[in-house]
């Protein structure tokens, strides 16, 4: 059965998105013996692969494209899981269970588990659509922007001091480029951690030469035919190659919004996954849920760990084994040699304690939340990271002294 | 061309053929054995790789780093002759090595 050989026009279990979410759920089915017949829909013309190599070592060529798929090809074949790709769905029909399809042709389906994920954020300002303007979610725009590092592009400035944006900050300077990177707000990783691991990474990244500017943006992206340069709001051009716009996804769930579902940032989901449109599931970076491992808040968690519970969530549900998503979270991030694990979510905290001296490159920022640890990031530490996530899990309510003294191993705060 | 035996959950032994370069935990998940997760690909970032090796493969491979002891110190299945599977690569040498996928954390 080869990939969009005959596809069916009909299947007990639709997945729409063919990433590692999609991937796990079907996976997850064939495991616990579900018996239906599976298809996957992908809007890339690939088999499921590791989306977090892209930005690090494929980009840095250390790890060829074979080994970041999930399964070998095979595989798929074997657990009976039929394949569509380089299609996506245009319209869910949810009373007649029926997708309408990019290509024009539809699909029935028992079940729906939109696992579509998201799409880079567009760069708004004008030139943001330029030749020579990347970004970084899929194997094309990987291969596209080493195609023209291949073709001698040097001068890189990237937009956006999050993971994806660092962490190809890091890539290029490690290939001789010569990297801007601009943050439009006071500093890096605002989003998702605290004062202290922002103001490390921006050290780290300017001692490796990297021009990192905070409260920076891009007026225009310039060039005629292709870009030549961008545009700061104060007047400034920084002349460039290439661009690289790493200021996130936006989900891709519109047709399930157009359907009826509820959402809007994502698409809402209960604790089984489920959306509001009956037998319709989401899963991963698009699915607007309750966290428990963040005071019940409503979010979505753009991460590997996320994705691929949820699926297993999302699964058990469609084979009648009811058990709510409360998957605990963790994160990781590879800048040169620095090793970024985490775990928990920090959104909340009111207290951050750093253990160890930053300056050392081996220490970690806990998270404090009305005295509870929530969340802990851990560079080049790993004992921190595996004693902290059985801290949080376990709901400590640390003695802050003590949780700063990095004498003391976590285990014994 | 080598072989290794791989021991599922279930308790069923696979022989999976050796492909010198690759990893031991992609050595496996190739082979469409697909109860080992390994999430994070081979990065040393998480414990989903775990297997316990044979005693006498366990020492034909080179000593874990710190990092490999303390992820592998997250499970809490962990075993004198535990290892994370990304960790080890594989060579013909490896012909006959015997490993045990181990219990789900």
């Amino acid at each position: 059965m080869a990939a969009n050989d005959a596809p069916p026009r009909h299947a007990d279990v639709v997945i729409a998105g063919a990433g590692q979410g999609g991937a796990q759920c079907a996976i997850t089915l064939r495991q616990r013996g579900f018996a239906g017949t599976i298809l996957m829909i992908g809007r890339e013309p690939e088999l499921p692969y590791e989306r977090p190599p892209l930005s690090k070592e494929y980009l840095a060529r250390d790890k060829p494209w074979e080994r970041l798929l999930i399964r070998p090809p095979a595989f798929w074949e074997e657990r009976q899981v039929a394949m569509l790709l380089g299609t996506g769905v245009t319209a869910v029909d949810p009373a007649a269970h029926r997708l309408t399809l990019s290509d024009g042709g539809s699909v029935t389906y028992g079940s729906l588990v939109w696992a579509a994920g998201g799409d880079p954020r567009p760069q708004p300002c004008p030139g943001g659509a330029l030749p020579g303007v990347h970004a970084i979610r899929t194997r094309a725009d990987a291969d596209r922007l080493m195609a023209e590092l291949d073709a001698g592009a040097r001068r890189a400035v990237v937009i956006g001091g999050g993971y994806i944006g660092l962490e190809a900050a890091a890539v290029l300077t490690k290939l001789g480029c010569t990297v801007t990177l601009l943050e439009a707000l006071p500093r890096v990783l605002a989003r998702v951690a605290g004062e202290a691991l922002s103001a490390f990474y921006e050290a780290e990244h300017r001692a490796h030469g990297v021009d990192l500017r905070t409260s920076a943006s891009a007026a225009a992206i310039e060039g005629d035919t292709r870009v030549t340069g961008v545009r700061l709001a104060d007047g400034t051009l920084l002349p460039a190659d290439i661009v690289i716009a790493g200021i996130g996804i936006v989900p891709a769930v519109a047709p399930l919004i157009a359907a009826g579902a509820e959402g809007g940032n994502g698409v809402a989901v209960d604790a089984l996954c489920r959306t509001s449109l009956a037998d319709v599931y989401a899963i991963g970076d698009c699915a607007l849920h309750r966290n428990a491992h963040a005071d019940g808040a409503l979010t979505r968690v753009e991460s590997v760990q996320n994705a691929n519970d949820m699926a297993i969530t999302a699964a058990a549900a469609i084979l009648g084994e009811a058990k709510p998503y409360a998957a605990f979270p963790w994160f990781w991030s590879n800048q040169y040699d620095l090793k970024l694990q985490t775990a928990g979510i920090s959104a909340g905290y009111d207290r951050e304690i750093v253990r160890g001296d930053p300056a050392t490159r081996s220490f970690s920022v806990c998270y404090l939340k009305d005295g509870r640890l929530i969340a802990i990031d851990c560079v080049n530490a790993m004992k921190d990271y595996v004693q902290g996530r059985k801290l949080i899990e376990g709901g400590a309510i640390p003695d802050p002294a003590r949780l700063g003294d990095a004498a003391i191993p976590l285990k014994e705060v | 061309m080598g072989e290794i035996l791989v021991t599922t959950r279930d308790g069923g032994t696979r022989s999976v053929a050796i492909r010198p370069g690759l990893s031991l935990m992609e050595t496996i998940r190739d082979a469409g054995i697909d109860e080992m997760m390994a999430l994070c690909g081979g990065c040393l970032s998480c414990a989903t790789c775990h297997v316990f090796v044979d005693a006498a493969g366990y020492d034909s491979f080179p000593p874990m780093t710190d990092d490999e002891n303390d992820l592998l110190d997250s499970s809490d299945h962990r075993r004198e002759t535990s290892r994370l599977s990304c960790q080890l690569v594989l060579d013909e040498g490896c012909d006959g090595l015997s490993v045990t996928i181990a219990p789900e954390d």
